[in-house]
């Protein structure tokens, strides 16, 4: 062994421990600050989800499935698919719409455009099931149109639906718009001129591309959209077997004082926020490999 | 239809189409809708609108709406500072259930959030009851709206904060280091101004999401006008009441607030781009 590879490698570890010093705190430290921040975490975020579990089988087994086959609960069940089936498609496809125009072209106001797009995130819940109320309900703008042709909206399925499309808005829009921007033009200009149709370019080339931060909003989209309360809430008018989604059916379980009950639906919607969290995280650490195995082929403009 | 132009011509087709779309149904679900809002308001007088929003039941609302968001959202800055700081910096087991799991609040129904946290803070309840032998009452207390709001912010701080933090070069810390600073100087005088930016906007997310939260709130806070119960409820009552001029007039003041918020998020979101743009 030479003098200088002796050295070096009694200087290795000596430098790496002075380094580790320099930018990382002592054992206790690191310990403590993991140890505050997981304690904050279990009782924000594990206690509670223990106690929706632990609730909803108080009562034993047999009450738990009663409570989620009895008629209304299957109503609710029923309606919050229905909502969510037709809410989740409709902001696809406008979340498609705008990720192509604000993300391919350049044009004045997009900045704007963008903006007003995350709107609904910004807007209390509750408020956004009283505009509807306003233009749609007895006394709004178009009730006594709707009461002349016997359509009704508030207090019925249709306002549900406008309710929930409004509050998940944004979701797919905000994943595709970033997404799309970060891929440019490039792929789409080059499938146009071999010749493909603009349709074509659109499901072969730019849909394949931006699949899993589609999948992303969609799946953020559906939470909020069984899950969405308080929109809900002003719009719907609680009748039972009709116009009750899940969360409302837990809220009158609740009022009720049927607390096992409530809890046992409740846990149905908690399994969906689980369920949710997963496939995030499944879609997240997937992107990631993607990006690692295949990093950019072209040169940066 | 659309006047718009595109500043470059481009060999991309359904630029028309697909920005009509997006305007005609932007337009037809939010912009409308929320229009509405503001003229209905119009419909009353000055004096008639500032009465309605300004009564001893409303005016405590919002101090109840407004405090209890800044206090939550004050928490999550410090705790969600904490846990990205950890999630981004250490290693230890189930690291990653950890950091799935911080997106809960944004999964978990309200309604669901609201009765469990209630479950567990009424004076029965597993953290109620020790709390309530030390003589503090959370839920039916101011203290239970802040317990909820803290709940549902909660993500907003970790995730803003923990990109950045990613980001931030080993390099700039060991320099640091070799001129002499103590790890904790490094830390405020280095790392900290670096985050700044992003933990202001994570804590304006939280503090805007947390003034119109209703379904988490509502369950654990109790709802006694005057002490605790805050302003989206107050506006269904309204609703409940018929009283439809007081609900949207009360929809308005709520409604100018978030736009301030919303500007002023853009505005740190500038700020914080310009910054990491610069090189830090």
């Amino acid at each position: 062994m030479t003098v200088a590879a002796a050295a070096d490698a009694l200087a290795r570890p000596l430098a790496a421990g002075v380094r580790a010093r320099a930018t990382g705190e002592s054992a206790l430290a690191t310990w403590t600050l993991i140890g505050i921040a997981l304690a904050f975490l279990v009782v924000f975020l594990v206690v509670p989800l223990a106690a929706v579990m632990f609730e909803a089988l108080r009562k034993g087994l047999g009450a738990y499935v009663a409570a989620l086959v009895e008629p209304d609960a299957l109503a609710a069940i029923r309606l919050t698919l229905l909502a969510a089936a037709i809410a989740v498609p409709a902001n696809l496809v406008f979340g498609i719409a705008a990720a192509w125009a604000i993300a391919k072209f350049d044009f004045r106001g997009k900045q704007l455009l963008v903006t007003l797009i995350d709107l609904p995130f910004s807007v209390s819940p509750v408020i956004a099931g009283l505009v509807y109320v306003l233009i749609f309900g007895a006394q709004g703008w178009l009730g006594p149109w709707l009461a002349a042709h016997d359509l009704k909206v508030i207090f019925a399925v249709p306002g549900i639906v406008l309710a929930t499309i409004f509050v998940t808005f944004p979701f797919v829009a905000r994943e595709l718009i970033p997404l799309m921007q970060a891929q440019g033009r490039d792929e789409e200009e080059a499938a146009l001129t071999l010749g493909a149709s603009g349709w074509q370019t659109f499901w072969r080339v730019t849909l394949p591309n931006v699949k899993w931060g589609l999948a992303y909003g969609v799946i953020l989209c559906n939470a909020r959209a069984m899950g969405e309360f308080g929109a809900v809430s002003v719009v719907s008018g609680h009748i039972r077997g009709q116009t009750n989604t899940v969360p409302l059916h837990v809220e009158i379980l609740y009022n009720e004082y049927q607390f096992a009950a409530a809890f046992a639906v409740a846990s149905l919607l908690a399994l969906l926020a689980l369920v949710t969290l997963a496939l995030k995280s499944v879609i997240e650490w997937r992107t990631r490999r993607e990006r690692v195995e295949a990093p950019p082929e072209r040169p940066p403009s | 239809m659309v006047a718009i132009t595109l500043k470059r011509p481009s060999v991309l087709p359904g630029f028309n189409l697909a920005l009509s779309y997006t305007l005609l149904y932007l337009s037809l679900i939010v912009l409308v809708p929320l229009s509405a809002t503001f003229i209905k308001a119009a419909g009353l007088s000055w004096g008639q609108f500032w009465s309605a929003v300004t009564t001893e039941r409303v005016v405590a609302s919002y101090q109840l709406s407004f405090g209890a968001a800044l206090i939550g959202a004050t928490v999550n800055a410090v705790f969600g500072l904490l846990v990205a700081w950890v999630l981004v910096r250490y290693t230890f087991p189930g690291k990653r259930i950890v950091d799935a799991l911080v997106d809960l609040p944004f999964a978990l129904p309200t309604a669901v959030a609201g009765i469990a946290l209630t479950a567990i803070y009424a004076e029965n309840g597993w953290l109620g009851k020790p709390l309530a032998a030390l003589g503090i009452k959370v839920a039916f207390a101011p203290l239970g709206v802040i317990v909820a709001l803290t709940f549902i912010g909660l993500p907003f701080v970790v995730r803003t904060v923990q990109p950045v933090l990613e980001d931030l070069e080993r390099e700039v810390e060991e320099a640091a280091a070799c001129l002499g600073a103590s790890r904790w100087q490094t830390f405020t005088r280095v790392i900290f101004p670096y985050l700044l930016p992003a933990l202001l906007t994570g804590f304006a997310l939280a503090f805007a999401r947390a003034v119109g939260e209703y379904g988490s709130v509502i369950f654990i806070a109790g709802n006694l006008p005057l002490k605790t119960e805050i302003t989206p409820l107050l506006i269904i009552t309204k609703l409940e009441q018929y009283d439809f001029a007081g609900a949207t007039a009360l929809a308005v003041v709520m409604l100018v607030a978030s736009f301030v918020m919303l500007l002023a998020i853009n505005l740190l979101q500038w700020w914080a781009a310009r910054r990491s743009g610069a090189g830090a």
